[in-house]
């Protein structure tokens, strides 16, 4: 039905044959046609464009709407007399400005760190464990130990952030004057008990002191991710050739050794792979748990920009959040430029 | 010829050993604990005085014993088991959704003859990477809300059942999209140009070749999907108004789990001593929600073993393309 004519290309002789055409003649009617034969594609297939549209639809409602909504961030939330968003007055960027150094800022900054600090301390010791965790995994032969060391391990990761902070706020929780503490603060008094700073904390449940939320914070990510995180690595460990083991263990290499020059440069690019990974999602911080462990206590430690932005709700919060989000999707744009510079895979 | 162990390698697989059965034993000792506390009595609970086996007895004398009036307690509220059909509903409903419009997607975007698969691609990738924040998202839901409330002819948002706000409007993922389309990719081009020749249409290529050709994959994406809307939080509260009974019938089971502690923060933090009532409740109201917490799991523990050994496969086909 939607098929070029033989006459659009093909030259017809006087006594009735067709002749092919010079190359340059062919190339121009293609070219005339370009539009024409997409149209064609398009119809012929109009199948599977039609399965696309559930899926734009969804982003587009749902993803990309919202985008238009950033327009708050440019809006006077303060207008006198205006009820709705679009009624606001314009107000430039003094959001932005009052964020980084107007009135807003005693807020914002001190978020800002939060945010950074928790994902620095989330890099620093949720990336090298999983590591740790599959050279360890390695070294059980046994399958059925293994397995049933890893399903223990995976699980966390399964559980709702509502689950672990309710555990976790109770396995921690407060003391009185007849009743212990939690039963992890219990144990953990016993470890170090003259310190008195920390033996009130405990006393007063872990995780509403500023001064110990940033390390069980990130102790609670390890439970939850650790393990899970592993997988990867463990996949790359295995597929490491048990002659390259041999061959070492035959020029006299301990286990130490081995782990230096076989197994460490075989993994090498899954890691710098996983690493630069880890740098691009820093600031998604999982704001969640975050907001669901938030409390006058240790807000001076917790307080994120997601849950700042969440809090104030208006113009101030959204230009906030887009402020991090930006530096965000900067840093997965690096990360991925990196990556394909450097080990020739591109995460996207 | 056995090969003798030297000594560094015999410390290092003691080492691998004792710090893997530490962190193991760390790992599902937390839930063992709530077990425990959940078949304890509400004094040993308000005592603190489980440490793995569920006690019983009263005024400081305890010893392991088996009680169930948390479990009864918590089997006979209303309000979570309302809770807990919710979260049925939302999983499942909003589970075959997602799956719907992902796997039809996916399969277009595995397709090379696709015109702007580039830009599609971007589309989808672009929200991985940027996304509007939480008061813009927060803004379109509300907007969305009263676009369904207008659909149907009722007054506002909070006339209707948002739990179809939450089946429809959330729980998206293009990582899970990308794994899908990745699976199709694979699928040798062959079985399709043999089954378009037997005259099959698109959607019977995809019914009967390609689905059934990456059933891996489409388990393992359909459980992450579940997990994820069983464990689904914080837009739901936001949007069915914790603590303000907003929607209360709508609440899925960890917003419900959520109020509790919000509502009695007694129950973590038991300080009151002089009062004994209140002190009472709130230790029986602690094992009750023990006892929550546990029947929350336990769907997530049914499903675990079947994904686990699917979801390897997953992570590695997830994480790097080259």
């Amino acid at each position: 039905m939607f098929k070029l004519k033989y006459d659009d290309f093909l030259i017809k002789n006087e006594d009735g044959t067709y002749s092919m055409p010079p190359e340059q003649i062919v190339r121009d009617e293609t070219e005339k046609n370009r539009w024409k034969n997409t149209g064609f594609t398009i119809l012929k297939d109009w199948r599977l464009y039609l399965m696309l549209v559930p899926m734009i639809l969804v982003y587009l409602l749902w993803k990309y709407m919202p985008m238009t909504d950033l327009v708050g961030a440019f809006k006077d939330y303060n207008t006198p007399g205006a009820s709705q968003v679009a009624d606001y007055r314009w107000f430039g960027l003094n959001n932005f400005a009052n964020l980084f150094f107007g009135t807003d800022a005693a807020e914002f900054w001190p978020a800002f760190r939060n945010t950074f600090t928790i994902a620095f301390y989330n890099l620093l010791f949720g990336f090298p464990t999983p590591i740790i965790l599959a050279l360890f995994f390695n070294e059980i032969r046994s399958n059925v130990v293994r397995s049933i060391m890893q399903v223990c391990v995976y699980l966390p990761k399964f559980l709702s952030t509502v689950v672990v902070t309710t555990i976790a706020l109770l396995l921690f929780r407060k003391g009185s004057t007849t009743s212990e503490p939690g039963i992890l603060s219990q144990f953990l008094s016993k470890l170090a008990p003259n310190n008195d700073v920390f033996q009130e904390a405990l006393k007063g449940g872990l995780f509403y002191s500023a001064r110990y939320f940033r390390s069980l914070f990130v102790i609670t990510e390890l439970w939850e991710h650790a393990g899970y995180d592993s997988i990867v690595f463990f996949a790359a460990v295995i597929a490491v050739s048990p002659t390259s083991y041999e061959a070492a263990q035959i020029d006299g290499a301990g286990k130490m050794a081995q782990m230096r020059y076989v197994v460490i440069p075989s993994i090498l690019s899954t890691v710098v792979i996983m690493l630069i990974m880890k740098i691009g999602g820093l600031l998604s911080v999982g704001y969640e748990k975050v907001y669901l462990l938030y409390d006058n206590g240790n807000k001076a430690t917790s307080d994120i920009v997601a849950t700042l932005a969440n809090r104030w709700g208006d113009g101030r919060g959204i230009a906030a959040d887009m402020a991090n989000n930006l530096i965000g999707m900067i840093l997965v744009l690096g990360a991925n430029t990196v990556a394909r510079k450097a080990a020739n895979v591109s995460l996207y | 010829m056995k090969r003798k162990m030297e000594a560094s390698e015999l410390i290092f697989k003691i080492v691998a050993y004792v710090i893997l059965i530490i962190f193991a034993l760390l790992c599902i000792y937390p839930l063992l604990y709530v077990l425990g506390s959940m078949f304890s009595s509400s004094d040993a609970v308000g005592d603190r005085a489980v440490v793995l086996w569920p006690m019983i007895g009263s005024n400081g004398e305890y010893h392991i014993g088996f009680s169930g009036t948390a479990f009864l307690k918590a089997f006979q509220d209303t309000a979570f088991w309302v809770s807990y059909s919710n979260t049925l509903f939302i999983t499942f409903i909003g589970t075959i959704w997602c799956m719907v419009y992902s796997i039809l997607g996916a399969y277009a975007l595995s397709k090379k003859r696709l015109l702007g698969r580039h830009g599609f691609n971007f589309f989808l990738v672009f929200t991985m990477w940027f996304s509007a924040g939480i008061v813009p998202q927060y803004i379109n839901y509300l907007k969305t809300g009263e676009a369904m409330a207008a659909i149907v002819g009722a007054g506002s948002m909070y006339d209707i059942d948002l739990k179809w706000l939450i089946v429809i409007a959330m729980g998206m993922n293009a990582t899970n999209i990308i794994l899908l389309r990745n699976a199709f990719e694979g699928v040798p081009s062959e079985i399709e140009e043999a089954a378009r020749i037997d005259g099959a249409t698109e959607l019977q290529i995809l019914w009967q070749v390609y689905i059934p050709m990456s059933k891996a994959t489409i388990a393992t994406v359909a459980l992450f999907f579940g997990i994820s809307r069983w464990n689904g939080y914080f837009w739901a509260s936001k949007v069915l108004g914790e603590g303000s009974e907003g929607q209360s019938y709508s609440w899925p089971v960890q917003v419900k789990i959520r109020d509790i502690i919000n509502k009695e923060t007694d129950l973590i933090n038991i300080y009151s001593t002089d009062d004994d009532h209140l002190y009472a409740n709130a230790a029986e109201g602690t094992s009750v929600l023990y006892a929550m917490v546990v029947l929350a799991i336990i769907p997530v523990l049914v499903i675990y073993p079947f994904i686990q050994k699917y979801f390897a496969k997953g992570v590695n086909m997830g994480g790097v393309k080259e």
